[in-house]
């Protein structure tokens, strides 16, 4: 399908001299599609975000496979070429403290990626980044533009990220576990907020979570990966119904449920840990 | 706008506050030393070898008595803050521009960079310092130039190695990859994402080595190898008052509390700065 914004082929990805941590994950995002990528700790999601983001830990290589983003591909671009195809790709980090730059404002931090990938005035950008914080419901943007990271919440700074995320209007962002870093209250609102803002703007997501009551919310399809390997691939309600894979299943016997107190906690069979 | 908040805020800092006056003082001794001395430093005055101190304010008084050669000390300790603040100045910007510089490349850049830069560093701090500035003036000739190349050369290492851990640090955080991902150029990364991270950390820095960088001049003044025996400096000074010590402890003493006084104004001044520079503790 030529149309699709995002297709991975047979990807895989090894430290060099040392362990392959992907191994030929293939994965279709369509245009406007939310796609969650689901596994335990270290199983590769985090790292399939960053192949396609193009960041990389330094010793990690991509060995095999490619990576076609709104037709063009990927692996083996040159850095220069690298940051000129990845304008229309933008991240939701993790940590929303780490990710905006301490020392500096966060007007400066929103204006120069728009005035760099939209090529605005600085008063354009501004009027932009204002509009932007309107847009993830944020009160008094003005005085929030004026502030250093440090002196906003937790929530507030995903916000602001977000804002940043789709600023410059991505045809795909790159969610890497958006809501953990938050609280649960928090994590709701924010879910919710990149929810709107990306059926409005019919950006692609990729996903990436640890915890399946969000994938629920949020996603189309899911990959569900395990040790680097992909262990099921499937809509979002098959996944939930009828999950194929043992993995799946007990990964899903594994999830803690609010609505049966009783119940003890599963933990994963070892042979899958 | 938050920097001059930032500067109204570190005033109501002690250490900021007497850091920052010792040093005025020591400023102001360098640039008024024509005015502020009552005598030309270099003037023997043979017939009032080792005057003691005379607070009378005569005409031909020596406040601070004189040395061996009848020359008055506190003209000598003023001029001296001139070699003093020279030194402060020159070595410790220059030593600050090498070692933050090969610092920031060898933590941003990583690879073969890093580990020609901090081998070289392993190297160099291996060598006893003042022994190797001994060794490079003896080289290189003395005079204070000498010296400024001399501290710069031994001490390039101090930043170096905590610029590069801070860099480090900083290159792992997350907003390097948001950059990355946004399309900076490394360039624009390393310089307008993390050196501003690294500035308040560098300037602390800098203030503790343009303290050292006066210690060193002393310590090579008092051997000898920094500029002519005759011309005022408060290491000299501290050599041949030692001489004298018996018959005429003022001009050690006096040597030694201006010297004091001035390395302790610049690591106060430096600690201060670290508390106020910091966008977090702040």
């Amino acid at each position: 399908m030529s149309d699709d914004v995002l297709a991975i082929e047979n990807l895989s990805a090894a430290i060099r001299n040392g362990p392959t941590l992907l191994h030929e994950i293939s994965l279709r995002l369509a245009a406007g599609e939310v796609h969650g990528l689901v596994g335990t700790s270290g199983a590769g999601k985090s790292m399939i975000g960053r192949c396609v983001l193009g960041i990389l830990p330094a010793p990690v290589r991509v060995t095999a496979g490619g990576i076609r983003f709104l037709g063009k591909q990927l692996v083996g671009l040159s850095e220069r070429d690298r940051r000129a195809a990845g304008a229309s790709l933008a991240l939701i980090p993790q940590d929303p403290l780490s990710a905006l730059n301490p020392s500096r404002r966060i007007v400066s931090q929103m204006t120069d990626v728009m005035r760099l990938r939209l090529h605005l005035s600085h008063a354009e950008a501004y009027a932009r980044a204002l509009a932007m914080l309107d847009e993830v419901h944020i009160r008094g943007p003005q005085d929030v533009l004026r502030r250093y990271p440090h002196e906003l919440s937790g929530g507030m700074r995903q916000r602001v990220l977000i804002a940043t995320a789709f600023a410059c209007e991505p045809r795909l962002i790159v969610a890497d576990e958006p809501t953990t870093a938050l609280d649960v209250t928090v994590q709701k609102q924010i879910l919710r907020l990149i929810r709107e803002l990306q059926r409005k703007h019919g950006t692609s997501v990729l996903f990436v979570t640890h915890d399946l009551g969000v994938v629920a919310k949020i996603c189309n399809s899911v990959t569900v990966l395990n040790a680097g390997r992909i262990v099921e691939q499937a809509p979002v309600a098959d996944i939930f119904l009828r999950p194929q894979d043992a993995y799946t299943q007990a990964l899903f016997a594994a999830t803690p449920r609010y609505d049966r107190p009783g119940d003890t906690l599963r933990p994963l069979p070892a042979d899958f840990a | 706008m938050a920097e001059r908040g930032t500067l109204r805020h570190a005033a109501k800092n002690w250490r900021v506050l007497m850091g920052g006056a010792l040093l005025l003082a020591l400023v102001i001794a360098a640039v008024f030393a024509k005015s502020l001395a009552p005598y030309d430093p270099l003037d023997q005055d043979l017939s009032a070898q080792l005057a003691p101190p005379d607070w009378h304010f005569a005409a031909d008084a020596h406040p601070l008595g004189t040395d061996s050669l009848g020359r008055d000390v506190l003209s000598r300790l003023i001029y001296g803050s001139r070699v003093a603040l020279t030194v402060a100045l020159v070595a410790g910007i220059l030593t600050a521009l090498v070692g933050t510089a090969l610092g920031l490349a060898a933590g941003f850049f990583g690879g073969w960079a890093d580990t020609v830069i901090s081998r070289a560093v392993d190297i160099w701090s291996s060598f006893p310092p003042v022994l190797l500035s001994i060794i490079l003036v003896a080289l290189i000739g003395t005079g204070l130039w000498s010296v400024v190349a001399a501290i710069v050369l031994i001490d390039w290492t101090r930043f170096c190695r905590v610029v590069r851990a801070e860099t480090l640090k900083q290159r792992r955080l997350d907003y390097v990859d948001a950059a990355i991902v946004a399309g900076l150029t490394p360039g624009r990364i390393l310089w307008r994402e993390i050196v501003p991270n690294i500035l308040p950390l560098a300037l602390v820095l800098l203030t503790l080595e343009m303290g050292i960088a006066v210690v060193i001049e002393a310590i090579l003044s008092f051997v000898g190898l920094s500029i002519s025996s005759d011309a005022p400096s408060w290491g000299g000074m501290i050599a041949e008052g030692r001489e004298v010590v018996h018959e005429a402890p003022w001009v050690l003493t006096g040597a030694m509390l201006v010297l004091l006084a001035t390395v302790l104004g610049f690591n106060i001044l430096g600690d201060g700065l670290k508390a106020e520079l910091d966008p977090v503790l702040r």
